[in-house]
């Protein structure tokens, strides 16, 4: 089923928490609601799910405006969360639960029931575990046994707030790509609702990055992190590292010194460059575009990571290098740009995010093959 | 060293914060001397006086028609009180706890109200509202309803009196609750009704039953209060609290405290009810 969010608001005591939110989740389609707390996504996934009623705006399912459909009427399985098992309820009580609260006429017989829980018990990998009390289950399994409470009364649309917020990180990772696994089997439509950049890359068919109640951006994970629209999502997704610019004519300079990037229609002014720690190479001498002091350098994981100082604000970036490359600290090096983005300050209030396609400035050398594509 | 960093350790030797053992003997011994001194002493002193003439003069006070008449009494009060505060609290809790509202803060701060009213003042206000020259009088005289100096008044008296017992006790409870399970139910498909006889019933459960306890003791116990609306007639409107007054002011010692007895007992079975009811409340929360 086809949800569709049309200019969703929702103000509680004067601050909005949804302002003009539009978003289409096709049919089928598993959508990650990714931002900071406060950026209103659970409150997103709880107006879909008719827990929270809009101040203004409407939702539709398929074609029906849904808008004034109670939260039973609305047929969602919600995972909350913090799973919210029923604690006096066995694990299969718990699943049959949706089944069993139906009026006389749509519940099904008894043999149905134990059926339909028994296959689904199953499904999670739960199957001896139907006896047992939530209480008696690791954090794993009671996810699971949400999972197949919310899957049990054959929902429109699966939602699932935090659903790995509450395990610890062996679990969670393990939990991400059975739900992958489990969403490509069953063809829910789902979202969920995440802080976690990693687990919304990495889980969804597309990614909606929430920032104040507004949505900054929609798309794949690729598109997400490879061309991030606005400042925020570039700020949010992965390490980047911020450089004040100056804007004249559609050239980017540098403290005076003009960046050979692609020029662009952009207004004059200041403005802020975005790179991930990436998109640089660096080279010893002055041969670079932009020059700086290495302050700092540290392993991480695969490659190393050096912190250098540049421009006459001694703006700190950070650049990702060969782990088998050193830099002496303190020493100067040269730095060029293979991809960045650059977002005006108009007015130096709000950021006009206007979206630049910046070619690269100097052919790297030891350019990593995921931007060949 | 780990005995030394853990803060409720009782029992590690040279922990930082146990005391020698001069001192917490002396504290210890302390605190008993005071509980037995002040709480078991007495209560002790009541079954020894019930008691002093033996079984036959012990029982022979429960024969008195006026003695009858105050213990069924006092159970019709508790009987017609306790279901009330039973619904009114769960209500009352149910909205502060699940809804938000103007006038929340003021609705708490009312709850408690009973509790720092003093019970003979609650006592007056009916008798202002209700009594001969009160508020209402000219109506309750229309419509001859007697209220003070009835039965109908020490049931107001009582209810007032143990409002808060049953919502004090679910209020924490349900806060720390949430409302997750509640709207769990209720995606599930589950109507209003049904999710909280199946949800929230069985989640407040303990709670509940404690709460009920502790306002049926006060129910049957209370005294103030009672005591300014009844006006004491004999048969008619004494409690049980209030008989074992009229019993001693006569000088029927030993009638007196068989009374006595009798709610001291119920204030013990209290206590031992109480106590099984936490312990199967933390078994549950635990698991």
């Amino acid at each position: 089923m086809e949800i569709r969010i049309d200019r969703i608001a929702k103000e509680f005591g004067g601050s909005k928490a949804l302002d003009g939110v539009d978003l289409t989740i096709g049919s089928g389609e598993l959508v990650g609601l990714l931002g900071p707390s406060g950026s209103g996504k659970t409150t997103l996934l709880r107006i879909i799910a008719g827990l929270e009623m809009p101040t203004s705006g409407s939702i539709f399912f398929d074609s029906d405006n849904a808008s004034g459909w109670t939260v039973q009427e609305r047929r969602v399985g919600f995972v909350f969360q913090q799973y919210a098992l029923f604690r006096h309820m066995s694990v299969f009580e718990n699943v049959a639960y949706g089944l069993r609260v139906r009026p006389k006429k749509t519940r099904p017989h008894e043999t149905d029931i134990v059926r339909r829980v028994a296959s689904l018990l199953d499904l999670m990998q739960l199957g001896d575990y139907g006896r047992r009390f939530p209480a008696q289950l690791s954090g794993g399994q009671r996810q699971r046994v949400a999972l197949a409470r919310a899957l049990a009364v054959e929902p429109r649309v699966l939602l699932l707030d935090e659903p790995f917020g509450a395990l610890d990180a062996a679990v969670r990772k393990e939990l991400r790509s059975w739900l992958r696994t489990l969403h490509n089997k069953t063809g829910h439509t789902s979202v969920f609702v995440t802080h976690d950049q990693d687990e919304a890359l990495e889980l969804s068919d597309r990614v909606a990055v929430l920032n104040r109640g507004r949505i900054e951006q929609v798309g794949t994970p690729d598109a997400i992190y490879d061309s991030p629209r606005t400042p925020f999502v570039f700020g949010f997704i992965g390490t980047s590292s911020r450089i004040a610019v100056t804007i004249a004519g559609g050239q980017v300079s540098l403290d005076g010194s003009i960046l050979p990037l692609t020029p662009a229609a952009l207004p004059d002014g200041p403005a802020t460059l975005y790179v991930r720690p990436g998109d640089f190479t660096v080279a010893d001498g002055a041969n670079g575009s932009i020059h700086g002091l290495v302050t700092v350098q540290r392993r991480i994981g695969p490659v190393r990571r050096i912190e250098v100082a540049v421009g006459a604000a001694r703006a700190l970036v950070e650049i990702d290098i060969p782990a088998h490359r050193t830099f002496e600290i303190g020493k100067p090096v040269s730095i060029s740009l293979l991809r960045a983005a650059v977002f005006p300050e108009a007015g130096g209030i709000e950021p006009v995010c206007v979206e630049t396609a910046l070619m690269p400035s100097v052919l790297p050398l030891h350019q990593p093959s995921r931007w060949h594509a | 060293m780990r005995d030394a960093l853990s803060l409720p350790s009782t029992s590690g030797a040279g922990s930082v914060l146990t005391e020698s053992l001069r001192t917490r003997t002396v504290l210890i011994a302390i605190t008993f001397l005071f509980l037995g001194l002040f709480l078991v002493l007495p209560l002790v002193a009541v079954f020894v006086e019930a008691l002093r003439k033996g079984w036959g003069v012990f029982f022979s006070a429960f024969a008195d028609p006026d003695a009858r008449s105050a213990i069924s009494l006092t159970l019709t009060v508790a009987a017609i009180a306790v279901p009330l505060n039973l619904v009114f609290g769960v209500a009352a809790a149910w909205s502060i706890t699940k809804f938000d509202f103007r006038g929340k803060s003021l609705l708490v701060t009312l709850i408690d109200l009973p509790f720092s009213v003093s019970p003979v003042v609650s006592g007056l206000v009916y008798v202002l509202l209700f009594g001969a020259q009160g508020l209402f009088a000219p109506l309750l005289k229309a419509y001859h309803i007697e209220i003070i100096f009835a039965v109908p008044g020490i049931i107001l008296a009582t209810i007032f009196v143990t409002f808060p017992f049953i919502a004090r006790e679910l209020i924490p409870l349900m806060q720390e609750q949430g409302i997750a399970d509640e709207e769990a139910a209720l995606t599930l498909g589950a109507s209003p009704l049904r999710m909280f006889w199946t949800v929230t019933l069985p989640n407040i459960k303990w709670g509940l039953l404690y709460g009920v306890l502790l306002c049926n003791a006060r129910a049957m116990g209370e005294f103030g209060a009672v005591s300014v609306v009844s006006g004491h007639v004999r048969g008619l409107t004494n409690t049980m609290p209030l008989h074992v007054e009229i019993l001693y002011n006569e000088y029927n010692f030993v009638a007196a405290f068989a009374v006595a007895s009798l709610l001291a007992l119920l204030a013990l079975a209290t206590l031992v009810l109480k106590t099984v009811l936490e312990w199967r409340f933390d078994q549950d929360v635990a698991g």
